[in-house]
């Protein structure tokens, strides 16, 4: 099980700033332990963003993403309380939610 | 099992397999396994783009730690669809692509790694066209191997 992420929405007017860190290790499959090996590709591979619901905003990413994303988003029309899921799925079929409401 | 029920159980396997209940378009893996910043575009499905100060990217001049360089986009075309990040030096140039539907202003911002000193390419489609803009950030320190 993914850990958690840390999700925060701020609306002023009817834009709201949303700020999202996930937990994952993101291995390009270049980097080498303590041993020498390998570390093998482990990395998210998308993302989507739902409000209410409807889904508003997905994104692809690579390896190139740095380890622990944090990724800031900005939605409009949205008002306090609205309820906001984050979701990643990852290269070996991993996958985490997260809800938050804006705030 | 008669003849008919297998059938039917076959095709429907078959539509799960080859369409998992999702909306979310595939990672798209020809251009992300793309090893040069022109491959990634046509994998993409990018053909002529125009270059455009609409677009604003916002990222270090000098990145001293290139495991962590951020990356801030804004695009100012009406009708942006989506933003892709292509980091032209990296082993696999293609970063992000995201896309943006009714309810999501078209801005971003995300940490990428960056193996050197390299220039940053966005591409904004917007209105069934492709725009790009870029900016070259230099690395101190590499942040693919280590």
């Amino acid at each position: 099980m993914a850990d958690p992420m840390k999700i925060r929405a701020t609306v002023k007017g009817d834009v709201a700033d949303v700020r999202v860190l996930m937990v994952h290790p993101m291995e390009t499959g270049q980097r080498k332990d303590t041993s020498g090996s390998v570390v093998p590709l482990h990395f998210i591979q998308e993302v989507s963003v739902r409000v209410n619901g409807k889904l508003v905003l997905e994104g692809q990413i690579s390896q190139a993403v740095s380890r622990n994303p944090v990724f800031s988003f900005r939605l409009k029309g949205v008002k306090a309380g609205d309820k906001l899921e984050i979701a990643w799925l990852d290269n070996r079929g991993e996958r985490s939610h997260s809800d938050a409401a804006i705030a | 099992m008669n003849r008919r029920i297998t059938l039917k159980f076959t095709a429907a396997l078959a539509a799960c397999l080859l369409f998992p209940l999702r909306a979310i378009a595939a990672w798209n893996k020809e251009a992300f396994q793309s090893k040069t910043a022109a491959d990634a575009l046509k994998g993409l499905g990018v053909g002529a783009s125009t270059e455009s100060k609409d677009i604003a990217i916002d990222a270090p001049q000098i990145a001293e730690n290139g495991a962590v360089v951020p990356i801030e986009i804004t695009s100012n075309l009406p009708n942006t669809k989506s933003i892709s990040v292509v980091i032209e030096k990296n082993p696999f140039p293609l970063a992000a692509k995201f896309e943006f539907g009714e309810g999501a202003l078209p801005y971003v911002k995300v940490n990428v790694k960056m193996g050197e000193s390299s220039f940053v390419r966005v591409v904004a489609e917007a209105g069934g066209r492709f725009y790009t803009a870029s900016k070259e950030v230099k690395v101190t320190i590499g942040g693919c191997g280590g």
